[in-house]
């Protein structure tokens, strides 16, 4: 049991960081490709804005995601990063 | 992060290998098409496209009869067969729409051999095969985007970019498989960053679909956006009027016109034959570097020109730039072929890093001759996925040149082989010892290679003096390409077995410390 739980603290937060990588990453280019319509230009041209910076977008979040000292950090920081693209996201989609 | 690139470049690693190869000969797409169809003669001169798409009209109104929708590809310096494909009605069990090849003198179907030709590596190399194309696309995707990762974390990791550029060691093991991976790697650096985001960007309405599904509602707006990104319009209610098309080669008369003789890249029509009938001529890809739709359009029935359209919005255009860059369609033969350089130096950045994963890990094993399961399974992999895939894709080319014309299916039996050849180079890899595996496929590689315009000069009417001869460069090139490759492997083949035979005395000598002063300086 004890080797179980040590084992779960020795991955655990590999693999939470790889969650935040992977499906964090990616919810958060998700909210900016949508948070872009809230900008002053024609709806067209904003989506396709959204869509070619969102792998910029998602790239980064995976680096910094694995840059951090702490899967919790990493957690947090997509946080803070989501919750003002999700208020801009909101009114337009 | 160092961790970070070696894990995220290992995973999708093979994937990333089979695209970053199959990609980059695709650059020679429709030089291997051309030589995939042998009975075909090449085009000493492009053809008037005006009178070669009123002829493939007409054939079309033949092969098509009732179709909502046809679109041809129209002959150029690249090309000697006009593709056109259609939308067909969706009956039970069948596509929703149908495909052919044309002659251009004749405007007849292509009589040639049934084969994909460079399609197929083409098309490999973003949707792969033997399973849906949507479910292949993602997989691209997802490796696109873990080589983007691995870019940049891999130049986060080595911060001494300029530095290990210009640093080059021969012949020492590990230290040698790193500077090769350093230097292509910097080398090539902003091609890896643009053709990775470039990738993803061509197929970015489907990794990315929420902006769109948030923005618009209805199809008539969703429209507006694909106008930004393609001269293809749906094809509206026909009336049931029939009303013949009008000229198209006065049409295509028309864009020549505008934008050069040879420069006509498509054209598209809706609802042929109909009242409602659209025609859209589209120009050509050379002599600009952006994939944004450029075309004009006719009213079908009295061929009068309705619009034209020669720009799209700033950030369409942007899209348009990047997806040119990634296809390279816009380029000379030189550009091309700078093109294809470093797009195999690319391939040969992921190859060596693959290779790297192993040769550093092998120094730590606790015995060498006995690794564990996982390490086994790279290396085995590795063997497969890189010279595997050399004896694979030269394999599809003898299967082009061997199958018989007349075998039911023959394009996909093609495809076919070159599966096969893939997996029993897997097997091969599995069953031999890997340092042997790794020599006996890079040979047959070279072999196979070496022997490739052998084979085309026995099977076909176009043997190497002749096109030489002929000035048939594109025959030319791709044998003289074949003897380059085939060189190359076997000087990889070579190393390898040296360095095989050197690692044995190192190890040896280790053993046994007398001997070693003795075989170090034979191993050196």
């Amino acid at each position: 049991m004890n080797a179980f739980v040590n084992r779960v603290c020795a991955t655990g937060p590999l693999i939470s960081r790889i969650v935040a990588a992977l499906f964090g990453g990616y919810a958060i280019a998700a909210l900016a490709s949508v948070a872009v319509l809230a900008l002053p230009m024609s709806k067209p041209q904003a989506v396709l804005t959204g869509m070619l910076t969102s792998f910029a977008i998602y790239a980064g979040a995976v680096i910094w995601v694995f840059a951090v000292r702490s899967a919790l950090k990493a957690w947090i920081g997509l946080i803070v990063v989501a919750v003002p693209l999700a208020l801009a996201a909101w009114p337009v989609s | 992060m160092s961790d970070l690139h070696t894990w995220v470049g290992l995973l999708l690693g093979w994937v990333l290998y089979a695209m970053f190869l199959t990609g980059t000969v695709s650059y020679f797409k429709d030089e291997i098409s051309q030589w995939t169809r042998p009975e075909l003669a090449r085009l000493v001169e492009v053809p008037d496209q005006a009178v070669v798409a009123q002829q493939i009209a007409d054939e079309l109104a033949n092969v098509a009869p009732g179709t909502s929708q046809w679109s041809m590809r129209l002959p150029d310096s690249r090309n000697n067969s006009v593709y056109a494909f259609w939308r067909a009605p969706r009956t039970a069990g069948q596509r929703g729409f149908g495909e052919a090849q044309f002659d251009p003198t004749t405007g007849a179907k292509v009589t040639s051999r049934d084969t994909q030709g460079g399609e197929f590596f083409y098309r490999f190399h973003f949707q792969f095969h033997y399973m849906p194309v949507v479910w292949g696309r993602w997989l691209a995707g997802i490796a696109a985007m873990f080589m983007l990762v691995a870019i940049v974390s891999g130049v986060i990791t080595h911060k001494k970019i300029f530095v290990d550029f210009f640093t080059f060691r021969w012949g020492k093991g590990q230290r040698s498989w790193l500077d090769a991976h350093n230097a292509l790697s910097v080398f090539g650096l902003p091609f890896h960053i643009m053709i990775t985001y470039t990738g993803l960007v061509t197929l970015m309405a489907l990794y990315m679909p929420w902006g769109e599904r948030a923005a618009f509602n209805n199809p008539a707006e969703r429209q507006q956006l694909q106008s930004e990104l393609s001269a293809f319009t749906p094809a509206g209610k026909p009336s049931g009027q029939k009303v013949p098309l009008a000229s198209v080669e006065d049409m295509v008369r028309q864009a020549q016109e505008r934008w050069g003789r040879d420069n006509v890249g498509r054209v598209n029509v809706v609802n042929p034959g109909d009242s409602t009938a659209r025609v859209a001529v589209t120009r050509g890809d050379p002599g600009r570097v952006s994939m944004s739709p450029q075309y004009m359009e006719f009213d079908g029935t009295t061929g009068k020109l309705l619009s034209v359209r020669d720009h799209v919005g700033a950030a369409a255009e942007t899209r348009g730039v990047l997806y040119a860059l990634h296809l390279g369609r816009f380029s000379d033969t030189v550009t091309r072929w700078l093109y294809f350089l470093v797009s195999f130096a690319g391939t040969a950045m992921v190859g060596t890093g693959l290779v790297m994963w192993t040769v550093k890990r092998r120094q730590r094993l606790p015995d060498p001759e006995r690794p564990y399961f996982g390490f086994r399974v790279v290396e085995r992999l590795n063997i497969a996925s890189i010279a595997g895939l050399s004896i694979a894709m030269t394999g599809f080319l003898w299967a082009n040149r061997l199958l018989p014309t007349q075998l039911q299916g023959r394009a996909n039996w093609e495809i076919d082989a070159f599966f096969i050849i893939w997996a029993l180079t897997l097997l091969h890899a599995l069953v031999r010892p890997a340092r042997a595996a790794w020599i006996e496929q890079l040979w047959a590689a070279s072999v196979l290679l070496f022997l490739l315009p052998v084979l085309n000069a026995l099977t076909t009417a176009r043997p190497f003096w002749h096109s030489l001869a002929e000035g048939d460069w594109i025959f030319v090139g791709i044998d003289v390409t074949c003897w380059v490759l085939a060189w190359l492997h076997a000087v990889l083949a070579i190393r390898t077995g040296r360095r095989t035979a050197a690692s044995h005395a190192k190890r040896k000598a280790c053993r046994q410390p007398s001997m070693t002063v003795a075989s170090n300086e034979s191993a050196v």
